[in-house]
């Protein structure tokens, strides 16, 4: 098997480097698909929005690509690396390199919030068990969550509490990824907010890529570098907002123009 | 890494990797930076991040905590030549302090105790909540009976089919087979003093008596009160019950009613069935095993038992039922928001049914001792 060059080989400065690299990807369920060759790429370092009406597969696409949907076609690369054609032990060392926050947290019920954080490192990494509180603990202030937070368990926390102690958990490992599903749903618009400067800031401090679905025309315009649109099964636009803004894609159109939109939508230039 | 110690200080070279992938061996790097800087008493130390490669947020704590540490014993710590990525996240990752709540005091023995007084007012308050929500029941069910067209039919109708009818295999079955075990057992243990054939009469009445109602109960708790539970318990967790109450429904009368009166139809008749089928593998045994055929074996029940010995178990059907379902319906009221607190309350609602059914048999068999039946 040819292995393409590590992650981590030096690119040309002009080209970005593609973390994620989605071709012709065509995933269903019994009759129906969802996903009819579906292209995507996603450059390091970047903000990707994605974006795409309810029930057209954006979740289905971050599931095939973190390995959770299977797909009947196409390939799907990560760090340059084929995720179908990876042994085990690799592919357990790719997963290390990402982080995902899901939509509802998917904190586990039975866990303080510190024991989550610590999860994945207890299970991955042979650290001391000081350096693991503290590194926790660091990652609670990191996603601004105060102390006191790290003994409580995922029922007594709030909506925007578990999403930023889910964010934690997602940092534990210091991904070069992090997959975001939907999140700033659920939360007041100050809250959300404050998860986009949140994710923002993180973002630059530590080098993430950051692979977003949301709804949110918010956040879109805040921090997004790039945005790709899904629609009919296919992404129908991927560039910057301005990009998208002048696409006249009808779905687009819709989106970008709608009611809600034209308040957020910046002057006329 | 590596270090040398010059007059003007220590100067402590970092390489490699600073990733998590080398946890073990950036923490003991980290530990070799601190013992360096110790050795070199007091003078200065540059800590040169030149050599590193890779940082992250942990590589970058371990570094900025080597330098607190040392800075804290009165050494004048410099962190140089790091990278402006490696800066920033020496910055982010800045050692602080996290003190932690110091753990709980308290001796094990007085925990012991407490532990044993919340467990016992516990189950005191248990016994009030499910003596006032019997309470709310019959109100209910006086309001509904004096209305017939609230007592909702169709409800009854299915959870009937769901709590009898598919329970019926399962019923017949077990009660079939604790007919035969009884039956070997007897025909086996009393032929020793020739007394075989008395194994009927033991048939006959332990079963009828007690055997059937228990083991359909036990078997209801298990399979019909768990379900209760589960079904009212994931409808509070989702506020669908606060959504009946704000339509102006009661809960009680759609929900609570319909499953309970359903109990008391479908418990005593499955005892029924659960009477002839173990008498029925009792029968079979005794024709295979103790050489009764099926005419004698007749013969002999008719002598053995009375209406009044098919009628004990009957009787204790419905009281077993209304048990069941009181505890069911009230354990999954007591559902809170999470998945974990169903899962609690359905272990409690099946636990608590078993017992209670297994105590309500004690007092009955009291009960009937005492007025001879």
């Amino acid at each position: 098997m040819t292995q393409p060059p590590p992650a981590s080989a030096p690119v040309p400065a002009t080209e970005p480097e593609i973390v994620i690299r989605v071709r012709d990807v065509v995933v269903g369920f019994g009759e129906k698909l969802v996903l009819k060759g579906l292209d995507l790429d996603v450059r390091r370092g970047e903000v990707l929005g994605f974006v795409g009406g309810s029930g057209t597969g954006k979740s289905v696409l971050t599931r095939a690509i973190l390995g959770l949907t299977p797909k009947r076609k196409g390939v799907i690369e990560v760090f340059g690396l084929d995720i179908d054609l990876l042994p085990v032990f690799e592919r357990k060392a790719l997963e290390r390199r990402w982080g995902v926050l899901f939509q509802q947290g998917a904190l586990f019920s039975g866990l303080t919030v510190l024991q989550n954080i610590q999860l994945p490192m207890r299970e991955h990494l042979r650290i001391s068990q000081e350096l693991m509180n503290e590194l926790a603990m660091l990652k609670l202030d990191l996603v601004g969550l105060k102390h006191d937070a790290a003994g409580k368990f995922p029922s007594e926390l709030s909506g925007g509490m578990i999403k930023r102690a889910a964010l934690a958990r997602a940092l534990a490992l210091d991904p070069e990824i992090l997959f975001l599903d939907e999140p700033t749903s659920g939360l007041d618009p100050i809250g959300a907010a404050e998860f986009d400067q949140l994710i923002a800031t993180l973002q630059k401090t530590l080098g993430l890529t950051v692979y977003m679905v949301t709804h949110d025309l918010d956040s879109l315009y805040s921090i997004c570098d790039r945005i790709a649109a899904l629609a009919d099964g296919k992404i129908v636009a991927t560039g910057t907002i301005e990009e998208l803004l002048a696409s006249d894609h009808p779905w687009l159109r819709a989106y970008f123009h709608g009611q809600r939109a034209r308040q957020l939508a910046p002057p006329a230039r | 890494m590596s270090g040398e110690t010059s007059p003007a200080g220590t100067r402590v070279l970092l390489a490699g990797l600073w990733t998590l992938e080398n946890g073990a061996g950036m923490e003991a790097a980290a530990g070799d930076i601190e013992r360096m800087g110790a050795k070199s008493g007091g003078g200065a130390i540059l800590i040169d991040l030149a050599g590193v490669t890779a940082l992250d947020t942990a590589g970058a704590w371990l570094i900025d905590r080597a330098r607190e540490r040392l800075t804290r014993a009165g050494a004048k710590v410099e962190v140089r030549w790091a990278a402006e990525r490696q800066a920033i996240l020496l910055d982010q990752a800045h050692y602080r302090s996290f003190e932690s709540a110091p753990p709980r005091a308290g001796s094990p023995l007085v925990n012991w105790l407490a532990e044993i007084g919340e467990t016992l007012m516990s189950a005191g308050r248990d016994l009030v909540a499910g003596v006032s929500f019997l309470g709310e029941i019959v109100a209910a069910m006086l309001r509904a009976f004096s209305r017939p067209s609230r007592l909702r039919p169709t409800s009854i109708t299915y959870h009937v089919e769901n709590f009898a009818f598919r329970a019926l295999p399962i019923i017949a079955l077990i009660n079939f087979l604790v007919g035969c075990i009884v039956a070997q057992q007897g025909i086996f243990q009393l032929s020793r003093f020739g007394a075989a054939a008395f194994a009927v009469d033991l048939i006959g009445i332990l079963v009828l008596r007690e055997l059937a109602v228990l083991l359909s109960s036990i078997m209801v708790a298990g399979r019909t009160g768990s379900a209760i539970t589960a079904e009212l318990g994931s409808m509070k967790m989702r506020e669908e019950i606060d959504a009946l109450r704000v339509m102006g429904l009661d809960p009680m009368e759609v929900l609570v009613l319909p499953r309970l009166i359903a109990l008391l139809i479908s418990l005593p008749l499955l005892t029924f069935i659960a009477d002839i089928s173990a008498l029925f593998g009792g029968l079979l045994v005794g024709w295979g095993y103790g050489g009764i055929s099926p005419e004698i074996f007749l013969a002999r029940l008719q002598n053995a038992i009375g209406l009044n010995t098919f009628l004990v178990g009957l009787i204790k059907a419905p009281f077993m039922a209304l048990v069941i379902g009181v505890i069911a319906c009230l354990e999954g009221f007591r559902v809170q928001g999470s998945a974990e607190s169903l899962g609690r309350q359905v272990t409690a609602s099946v636990v608590k049914a078993i017992f209670m059914v297994i105590v309500v048999d004690g007092l009955f068999a009291m009960f009937f001792a005492a007025i001879k039946y």
